[in-house]
């Protein structure tokens, strides 16, 4: 018999990629702890000006 | 570890006062390192957490114990010089690594002079560059990493040679498909089209005659829109684009001008000079992430990425540790995002037996009636800093807020979205009794769900709040006049005072989920959502057309990475049928759609038998087909087939493959033309990979490939290098020039011209492989089932190209694989088991899902039963109500209506009222607007 698992979901990465898996886990019932070496999360993304190929902003 | 901030972040207000005497500076990292920063910063205006952080290798008091400024001026008391590093131990289920990459850094390459002219930049510097709120506030000059206004004589002497670029080259490939001078064979994916984006954006900023350049070894475009994007900077903007690796660059030491000597396609000498370079740098997987592998002992590529299976795209070689982003192979946002749903996914599966048992249920506060008491309005003014504050004058704002109607309170704050200012807001709406808050700050599309929930703590409707944006509306564009912004921001405080006097308390509707999930489409995508949804404990129909599921993948021979999809594909589909929660709809197709989100009832033909499925939500995994080519004498010749018919001779181990001395591929068949402007994406390794396999099968066989670029992204480019180095001769032709082919007797003549000798050659050869376009299904009736478009060529629109990959605009339906479009097995998987993850994520709200209050509403007396709301709503939200006293009239689904007022504006009795919009509400802010101040 395996044991039990714990409920939770480390995130190693506070850009867009790491931000996103944290906000689908935390809203399918999984308690998850977002760790990030910086002093906040938004990564490389919110440093771009726009997007391709929409010209959206970044931010 | 938790590193310290030496800030408490409990008490930080983040209003910037602690920066203004900082003497400690250090490069601005979010700037590209192109300006310096202070030693206690936030990384940027908008950063989350939006709190202080000292670096503790510049900070005086932390280095050498002087200074101390900033705790001194610190209005809050939140700096905290004695925080230490604390080791924190986390139990946890299941780890999803997303650590991202490193731009690479091309100081050690001596051609491109990076590190000592200044004119060179990489393409991170120049995205701040572009950027209104980088160094040079989105003016694109020269000499860039000078300051703004120079104090070192050296400095100012630089600084007057500056000046408005009139050329700018960008180089391609640097730090990327680079074994020579670096160690980065793989292609980092995102660089070309990054490239053209900053052309075209500089050209925006800096007017029509700055003329770019982008010089490259192929374009590599192949994601969704891009190539249409990459047609559009070379014939509507007029960057130019030149195949040409540039050998050297020299500087002119009085201007500081480029000068590039490269070889041109007809192998002629230039000699030309730019104002600037942007080198276009690579995606490089940190020496950092390399350590935290290892630690993790999961196994990477030879390039630093994390190893995956196709058929589990986000699974690491251990067990419950799953990937996602640029470490799982170089690729752009959307594909982070959709690996980001899909690792949840992953790791959601992993953990589905202890789902829900350590979420925190919410405290929700009742809620206290105000329907009938006077109004008693608190408002807000918030500073955002000196976002605000520096233009508009705040106090005099907010003193005149206070001599408003109905207002009682009148706050300014610092900050209105830190925590301590909610804390407050609550506070003193229950002090005060206030029953009605206006917060004049920044955008409600950020914002105002924040303060929505602060009203809610406070035991207030969420609805009986008004927030102005005297931000973005006021500071930002008139900060040249601050007299007339302040106002502005009264004039439009008095407007949303009056708007706020007017609401009401709004309900929200609760929407019931029904738990079954319905999938159109059993291929991989399909499949794929289909398995992970049942084990999370969701019942799961899939809907397939044919008589079997595998969809296209059952003609696919191997994966880029060599695994077999035969096997892997049967493992699958054993696994669907066998899964008592999977119920498989053969031979079926799907006649009728009806219902919204949580709620559709669905028609299904088989058989000629119709049956009814109720569904909660719907993933659409429809996929897409090969192109019927019209040229190259396809059809004509059993020698002249496609991708996938050389894949069955592989699969089948056909003994005709045996006997070719010469085999061609011709790409972009169908791709990359008129009717089909788009990139079929997977054609470019797949024929690399089949041309590898021939060679294995006879090393003296000849195989070439025609190609217009070789499009082998990510460490597909691993393949490319090999089938080189394998001896496949690689040749280029022009899309106005292709191929001839033509069949005789013993052999087929194919006949172009070479890019390099500028001749025609002639190949014969005894096997040509198209590589046929995958075409979208195009299925209108579908579209038209769940209101979810199509784009010009067919393949689904989702939500949003970078944010809302996996699922459409319509609420409750997802999107997967090829019918998005073409993907190979990876990537369809990962969308599939993304669409799963997004659908979870809805029902997994069951009981918590609302609709919204600020819905139109019919009044009955007045409606005439005309019929214009029910024909002219985007979402079918209003129709006739069938039974009952008010039989005849117009009702709205409050789950269909999105609240755009388009009903209320047509409805020519005046029935409609859209809820916290009503007329009077409006009326009251146009009159109020009118009220001299």
């Amino acid at each position: 018999m395996e044991s039990k698992k714990t409920g939770s979901v480390v995130v190693i990465g506070g850009g867009i990629s790491g931000m996103l898996s944290a906000l689908d886990l935390a809203n399918s019932g999984f308690y998850v702890y977002l760790v990030e070496k910086g002093p906040s999360i938004g990564g490389v993304m919110a440093q771009l000006d726009k997007t391709f190929p929409t010209n959206d902003c970044a931010m | 570890m938790k590193k310290p901030r030496y800030v408490r972040e409990d008490r930080c207000i983040a209003c910037g006062a602690c920066t203004e005497k900082c003497p400690g500076k250090f490069d601005d990292t979010y700037n590209a390192d192109l300006k310096a920063r202070t030693a206690i910063y936030v990384e940027y205006p908008q950063a989350v957490p939006l709190k202080y952080a000292i670096n503790p290798d510049v900070c005086l008091k932390l280095t050498k114990d002087k200074c101390g400024t900033c705790e001194t001026v610190c209005p809050a008391d939140a700096i905290d010089y004695t925080m230490t590093e604390e080791m924190l131990t986390i139990a946890a289920g299941s780890i999803i690594l997303a650590p991202g990459f490193k731009p690479f850094d091309p100081s050690r390459f001596d051609n491109y002079q990076y590190a000592n002219f200044p004119n060179v930049v990489t393409s991170m510097e120049f995205e701040r560059i572009l950027s209104a709120t980088g160094p040079t506030m989105g003016h694109v000059t020269t000499f860039p990493k000078l300051p703004a206004s120079p104090k070192k004589k050296k400095d100012k002497l630089l600084a007057q040679k500056r000046k408005d670029p009139k050329k700018i080259a960008w180089f391609q490939c640097v730090g990327s498909r680079d074994i020579n001078k670096c160690d980065n064979p793989y292609c980092s994916s995102v660089c070309c089209m990054y490239a053209v984006k900053e052309a075209i954006i500089a050209k925006e900023h800096a007017g029509n005659d700055l003329e770019c350049s982008i010089f490259f070894m192929d374009m590599r475009t192949p994601g969704k829109e891009f190539e249409k994007y990459y047609q559009n900077a070379k014939h509507k903007h007029g960057i130019n684009f030149i195949r040409s690796k540039v050998h050297s660059v020299t500087e002119d030491p009085e201007t500081g001008d480029l000068t590039l000597r490269y070889v041109d396609e007809l192998g002629q000498i230039i000699t030309d000079t730019y104002d600037m370079i942007v080198l276009s740098v690579g995606l490089e997987i940190s020496n950092e992430t390399r350590d935290l592998a290892k630690k993790l002992d999961i196994d990477i590529t030879s390039s630093g990425f994390a190893k995956t299976h196709s058929f589990e795209p986000v699974t690491t070689s251990r067990d419950g540790i799953y990937v996602s982003g640029v470490f799982n192979n170089p690729k752009d946002i959307p594909e982070s995002v959709l690996d980001a749903s899909a690792a949840a996914s992953a790791a959601g599966d992993y953990l589905a037996e202890v789902r829900n048992t350590l979420t925190k249920e919410m405290q929700v506060v009742a809620e206290t009636n105000v329907v009938g008491d006077r109004p008693n309005i608190g408002v807000f003014i918030c500073d955002c800093g000196s976002n605000i504050s520096g233009v508009v004058d705040c106090p005099d704002v907010t003193e005149y807020a206070a001599t408003l109607p109905y207002v009682t309170v009148a706050e300014e704050t610092t900050y209105a979205c830190s925590q301590d200012a909610q804390d407050k807001m609550v506070e003193i709406i229950k002090e005060k009794g206030l029953n009605r808050i206006v917060v004049a700050a920044c955008t409600p599309k950020t914002h105002e769900p924040l303060f929505q929930e602060t009203l809610k703590n406070a035991g207030l409707n969420k609805y009986l709040f008004e927030m102005t944006n005297i931000r973005n509306h006021n500071s930002w564009v008139h900060k040249n006049n601050p007299d007339i912004a302040t106002v502005k921001a009264k004039d439009l405080v008095r407007m949303a005072v009056a708007k706020a006097a007017l609401a009401q308390p709004l309900k929200e509707e609760k929407i019931n989920v029904n738990a079954s999930v319905m999938v159109v489409g059993g291929g991989l995508a399909g499949m794929t959502a289909a398995k992970s949804l049942a084990s999370q404990g969701y019942e799961t129909h899939i809907i397939e057309k044919k008589d079997c599921l595998g969809g296209e993948a059952l003609k696919l021979w191997k994966t880029a990475q060599g695994e077999d999809v035969q096997q892997e594909l049967g493992a699958l589909i054993a696994d669907i049928t066998s899964n008592d929660k999977i119920v498989v709809h053969t031979n079926t197709t799907l006649e009728g759609v009806e219902g919204f989100v949580g709620n559709f009832i669905s028609q299904l033909k088989t058989d000629g038998k119709t049956t009814a499925l109720e569904h909660g939500v719907a993933v659409l995994a429809t996929g897409a087909k090969a192109f019927e080519p019209t040229e190259y004498s396809f059809g004509k010749d059993d020698r002249i087939i496609r991708t996938l018919d050389l894949d069955k001779m592989f699969k089948e181990n056909d003994p005709k493959l045996d006997t070719i001395a010469s085999a061609v591929f011709i790409q972009c068949v169908g791709s990359r033309e008129p009717e089909r402007p788009y990139c079929s994406r997977v054609c470019c390794t797949h024929s690399v990979d089949n041309a590898i396999a021939l060679k294995n099968k006879n090393p003296r066989m000849d195989v070439f490939i025609l190609y217009r670029d070789i499009r082998t992204y990510g460490e597909r480019e691993l393949l490319y290098k090999e089938a080189r180095e394998k001896g496949v001769i690689f040749i280029r032709y022009d899309v106005e020039n292709k191929p001839e082919v033509k069949v005789e007797e013993d052999c087929l003549k194919i006949t172009l011209v070479d890019h390099v000798l500028n001749q025609p050659v002639t190949i014969h050869a005894d096997l040509l492989t198209l590589a046929a376009a995958l075409v979208p299904r195009k299925d209108e009736r579908l579209a038209n089932f769940f209101k979810v478009p199509l784009n010009d060529e067919g393949f689904f629109v989702e939500k949003h190209a970078k944010l809302g990959p996996a699922e459409f605009a319509t609420d409750g339906v997802f999107v997967a694989g090829s019918a998005h479009y073409p993907k190979p097995v990876n990537e369809a998987i990962t969308q599939g088991r993304a669409a799963a993850s997004r659908a979870l994520t809805l029902l997994a709200k069951k009981d918590n899902l609302f609709t919204s209050g600020t819905i139109a509403s019919v009044d009955v007396q007045k409606c005439t039963a005309c019929g214009v709301c029910v024909s002219i709503c985007p979402y079918n939200a209003p129709s006739f109500v069938t039974e009952g006293r008010f039989e005849g009239k117009a009702g709205v689904n409050a789950v269909l209506c999105k609240g755009c007022g388009l009903c209320v504006a047509s409805c020519r009795s005046g029935a409609i009222h859209l809820r916290g919009f009503d007329t009077n509400q409006i009326l009251s802010q146009i009159f109020a607007l009118d009220e001299v101040s």
